[in-house]
């Protein structure tokens, strides 16, 4: 029984195109092939209508299961790598999680799962099996504080956006992406990898950025995708040159000019663009005309089945795209009573042209005013002689507390000039921002660190 | 550098940053005559911490915030760095 209308990411790998692989720095397998092949020593369908976390020490194995698996669990909840043992039981719980697929059957010995399937790289020859029904992709949010949330997606809305944005046919792009498949941005890869016919080249966490771009460059990647803090790494790292893709997107974060100006002075060659999406409102739009923000003409107007509005300064999105639900026992209400999802992301308008400020949570208080961090980070990044920065809250006595900027300085930037550097900053400060908003110190530091979602790490967020 | 010297030299710096004009520092000048809004004393008790190592408004929860300079600079003065 395979329904007509429903497609499996099986049904994507079409045995007529070769030459597709899945590889990471240590495995490859041809995506060509893998349709008749198993990762679970043939055991699929012990999974059929299970509830199944897909819980693997790597994404190669992930993305494997990921297509063995879809169309015959009832759900698969996918399972990033950073997440603690504490929270995995309690996900466990609130999935109704019945079957484990594992390479790490150790880290479920206590879990009360009774159907443990290990996941081995080794591929053997398998039957295919037809699809059986439309599987609920379970994902978490990469929320830095507390209990991740479980958000329930279809295969039809993660790929909603694939469709409308599809890559130029004719030369199969061959992708790679900072991010892990594991999560929102990273699956957007995958999946336009599968279902565009293309290659995947996946990121190796612990890898050195150089050596990880020669692989690429080795691969002959053409499209790549990371958030604003990957990209400013990459190009922070020297290791930019020699490196030409064709198609580079930002998400996950708010691109701010800088590092667009950045990466297209690096990749002339290349489309650069940012688009706006999250796990639980799924893409909402792409912009490419190479500037921060996007056009204000977005919202209010529906196009591609995704309309926008915003609310106290807060987009919200309605979008065939978006999760269903979330799932679990004590799950809040997913959308408004309207059906739009609440981004947490405010923007602001600046003539015909909305900007991202910051997230609704991570607004610092000044004695009584508000500050978003990203606002000041944006003035800071478009100095020459910087990289990328950090705003973050500092206690106050007086007023709550006071704003301070941690700045990583562009290569090349002469540590003698820091001085001059941060009386440029602070004077530019000034001129753009309100008093309360202008660094009360800035401090230069090597690095700045990233959290596993390729997100800036904030500790007051 | 003596505390009260680093002390007027922080003033002085943020006034410079703050566009602030500063009239003369004497010991008996009122904090509020110094033209320092909340905000520039914020900052000036932030750089002291890290230049001093102390933030004698935090450390006593009692504390009663100073009204002259004389004050101010005795709050650092008395609390052993």
């Amino acid at each position: 029984m395979s329904p007509r209308e429903i497609f499996a990411l099986r049904d994507y790998l079409d045995p007529g195109l070769t030459g597709r692989t899945l590889s990471d720095a240590r495995h490859s397998a041809s995506l060509t092939e893998i349709a008749g092949q198993t990762c679970l020593k043939g055991r699929l369908a012990e999974l059929s209508g299970r509830s199944v976390v897909l819980a693997t020490s790597n994404q190669f194995l992930a993305a494997i299961a990921m297509l063995e698996i879809d169309g015959i669990a009832r759900r698969m909840l996918l399972c990033p790598p950073d997440l603690g043992a504490g929270h995995l039981q309690a996900i466990i719980e609130d999935a109704e999680i019945d079957a484990v697929v594992t390479d790490q059957p150790d880290r479920f010995a206590a879990s009360g799962i009774a159907l443990v399937l290990i996941a081995g790289e080794e591929l053997t020859a398998a039957p295919r099996t037809p699809t059986q029904r439309a599987t609920e992709w379970l994902m978490l949010t990469s929320g830095t504080l507390g209990m991740p949330k479980i958000v329930g997606h279809t295969l039809e809305g993660l790929t909603g956006a694939i469709a409308a944005d599809a890559p130029a046919r004719g030369n199969r792009p061959i992708w790679a992406t900072f991010y892990d498949i594991r999560r929102y941005g990273g699956l957007q890869i995958f999946l336009r990898a599968v279902i565009g016919g293309g290659s995947l080249v996946l990121s190796e966490p612990g890898e050195a950025l150089a050596d990880h771009v020669a692989r690429l460059n080795k691969s002959g990647i053409t499209h790549i995708s990371g958030t604003p803090s990957h990209w400013r790494k990459l190009l922070m790292s020297g290791a930019a040159a020699g490196f030409s893709p064709q198609y580079v997107r930002l998400s996950g974060e708010i691109a701010d000019q800088a590092v667009l100006d950045g990466l297209r002075q690096a990749f002339p060659s290349a489309s650069v663009g940012h688009a706006y999406a999250s796990t639980e409102a799924g893409v909402g739009f792409a912009v490419n005309d190479g500037l921060a923000g996007f056009p204000a003409s977005l919202i209010g107007t529906s196009r591609d089945g995704v309309e926008m509005k915003i609310v106290d300064g807060c987009l919200r999105i309605r979008s065939k795209r978006a999760a269903h639900a979330y799932v679990g026992r004590r799950a809040s209400a997913l959308t408004d009573n309207e059906g739009f999802v609440d981004t947490g992301d405010m923007v602001e308008l600046r003539g015909d042209r909305y900007h991202f400020v910051g997230r609704r949570g991570g607004i610092i208080n000044i004695g009584g005013l508000k500050v978003h961090p990203e606002e000041i980070e944006a003035v800071i990044n478009r100095h020459d002689g910087v990289r990328m920065s950090r705003v973050r809250a500092r206690k106050s006595p007086i007023t709550g507390a006071i704003v301070v900027a941690d700045v990583v300085l562009a290569d090349g930037s002469d540590a003698s000039r820091r001085d001059e550097i941060k009386s440029r900053i602070i004077a530019d400060c000034r001129a753009s921002l309100a008093p309360h908003k202008v660094p009360a110190m800035i401090k230069f530091v090597d690095k700045l660190d990233i959290t596993p979602a390729g997100k800036l790490a904030r500790s007051d967020a | 550098m003596s505390v009260r010297l680093k002390i007027v030299s922080a003033i002085e710096q943020i006034a410079a940053e703050q566009h602030v004009t500063l009239p003369p520092l004497e010991d008996n000048l009122s904090l509020h005559e110094t033209g320092f809004d909340s905000l520039a004393f914020a900052i000036l008790v932030a750089r002291l911490e890290d230049d001093l190592g102390i933030d004698p408004f935090t450390i006593s929860a009692d504390a009663s915030f100073p009204l002259t300079i004389g004050d101010f600079i005795k709050a650092y003065e008395n609390v052993p760095a």
